[in-house]
């Protein structure tokens, strides 16, 4: 039996957004309240009770979530911001101590993650070893909230406000990592990485290890390229290039492949716009003429990373 | 070829600019469906892989309240205190630093920021300061090159680092592919073969940053023959 199920800290995790989904539910001001309310309140079901409902009813919640902020009915308020001077007026109250909430985390992680599956009560372990980092993560911020909250003298109430006004602005870009993991699930049973590996395997001599090293890399480039995403190329490129020619058929490290693939694939990220969060949204946020300007500046990063990872990976990988 | 149509419709709707969160869901639905599974079948899928994957909000939901509460008393003004003290000499050393302490964090998979939070408040201005110490570097084409760049810095700071101390994202992602795919791989083996890279985008900045203050350089040196 373990205590501190990974299941546990996600029930907490849809505690948080349901508390952000009532608090929405009780604004009147708010403009799009009932959409906004909706979404956060289902979205905590489908987070925080997920492991126990049938998987249907999770794919349904999430279509109502994509449809809710397809149709523009999820939003955030004009939040009342706070005078600087009045903040750093505030910082000066607490000092450094502001810094020590947000230190706790990485030190509560980092200790209980080296040494949190060695703790057991008779037959009782506190965590369970495969999900002992990312429950001592869930653990460290359990920690820092009390801190947070302890430093500041805030009640419980305030969390979820001021997490809410975060959460409100990241909106759907938060569930959007979970959904490129289901894309790219779906294309694997699909299997599209087959059809790519078709393509490639007709097109190149990947009979040759550095081809196939190169055409790996290569396509994870391209691939993010194209949906703006590494973490939507890595499995089709890995299913469809990596796994058949570098691992089975060269009898390649997949430790190595996997890392140094997806290293590669952020090569591509750098030089995207689909990538808008990153090269597009900065550029205007920062008013520079050329909505390109920041992937040029990152253009010669991408190509030296790139080359270095290619090079790494043949030399290693075999 | 049926079977990329999905990956079609991804690429289109990017290109068309729809909500992304919109252009997944189609393009996952599209997939499922064009490969003959039936619609339900496909969003039981989708609520499965949803489920398995949901663990990737986890550092960001529980964290945000933490900050936010921080922020309520003066977070990134105190932060931005310390910061301006330590601040060096050029536009590339600022930068340079900023690369350094966003990867470090991100190797404990901590986000210190982004270009909002961040770049725009703190790190562009700091570069900019730092530049316009020379005379002459103030032109429009210098300081958007500063801006640029400091909108790089965190970026490749934030991509090159993640995870190689403590996995929150990308490692566990690739650990949990290899895992539907029945191979066997460590989490530390993933780690260990992060960190040559990031070794690398330390001194490839090194390189960056450099040339951008020579070339700063060059251009206040231009404008001052310039300016009798």
């Amino acid at each position: 039996m373990t205590l501190l199920t990974l299941d546990l800290f996600l029930v907490g995790c849809g505690v948080v957004l349901a508390a952000v989904g009532a608090l929405v539910a009780w604004d009147v001001t708010h403009p799009q309240r009932w959409g906004s309310a909706i979404f956060w309140l289902l979205l905590a079901v489908a987070v925080g009770l997920g492991k126990w409902l049938p998987p249907i009813a999770v794919g349904y919640a999430v279509l109502g979530l994509t449809s809710l902020v397809a149709t523009k009915r999820v939003g955030a308020p004009q939040f009342a911001r706070v005078d600087s001077a009045v903040l750093t007026k505030r910082a000066e109250v607490l000092g450094n101590r502001l810094l020590w909430p947000v230190l706790w985390v990485p030190v509560v992680a980092i200790v209980g993650g080296a040494g949190l599956d060695w703790v057991k009560f008779g037959d009782v372990s506190l965590v369970n070893p495969k999900q002992v980092a990312q429950s001592a993560l869930g653990l460290g911020c359990v920690v820092g909230l009390a801190a947070a909250l302890r430093t500041t003298g805030e009640r419980p109430l305030a969390a979820a406000r001021e997490g809410g006004r975060l959460l409100q602005l990241l909106s759907w870009s938060l569930i959007l990592p979970a959904m490129l993991a289901a894309l790219g699930g779906i294309m694997a049973k699909a299997g599209v990485g087959g059809v790519i590996a078709g393509l490639v395997a007709t097109a190149l001599p990947v009979q040759f290890p550095l081809v196939a090293v190169v055409a790996y890399c290569g396509g994870m480039v391209l691939f993010t390229v194209l949906l703006g995403n590494a973490f939507a190329a890595f499995p089709v490129m890995t299913l469809g290039v990596g796994l058949p020619f570098i691992v089975q058929t060269h009898g390649g490290d997949p430790a190595v492949m996997g890392t140094l693939g997806m290293l590669s694939g952020y090569c591509g990220t750098l030089v995207t716009p689909m990538a808008a969060n990153f090269n597009v949204v900065p550029a205007r946020l920062l008013e520079l003429k050329d909505d390109y300007a920041v992937i040029k500046a990152q253009a010669p990063f991408a190509g030296a990373i790139w080359l270095f990872n290619v090079g790494l990976m043949y030399g290693c990988v075999y | 070829m049926i079977t990329l149509l999905g990956l079609f419709v991804v690429v289109i709707g990017f290109t068309l600019r729809a909500n992304p969160l919109l252009v997944v869901v189609a393009g996952g639905l599209t997939t499922g469906v064009a490969a003959g599974f039936s619609f339900n079948e496909v969003v039981a899928m989708i609520g499965q892989f949803f489920t398995d994957n949901r663990a990737l909000m986890l550092p960001i939901i529980l964290m945000v309240p933490i900050v936010g509460v921080l922020e309520r008393h003066g977070l990134q003004e105190r932060v931005a205190m310390l910061i301006r003290r330590a601040t060096a000499a050029t536009a590339g050393r600022v930068l340079w630093t900023y690369q350094l302490l966003r990867g470090v964090t991100s190797m404990f998979g901590l986000s210190i920021g982004n270009h909002a939070a961040m770049v725009r408040p703190l790190i562009a201005p700091m570069a900019e300061g730092a530049a316009l110490v020379r005379p002459g570097t103030s032109s429009p084409p210098s300081r958007d090159e500063i801006r640029a760049h400091a909108a790089a810095a965190e970026n490749v700071g934030n991509f090159f680092s993640d995870d190689i101390v403590v996995a929150v994202g990308a490692l566990l992602l690739i650990k949990a592919f290899f895992d539907n795919a029945g191979v066997a791989v460590a989490l530390s083996d993933l780690k260990l073969w992060s960190l040559p890279t990031a070794l690398w985008v330390v001194l490839v900045g090194w390189w960056r940053y450099r040339r951008l203050d020579a070339r700063l350089k060059k251009a206040a040196a231009a404008a001052k023959e310039r300016a009798p």
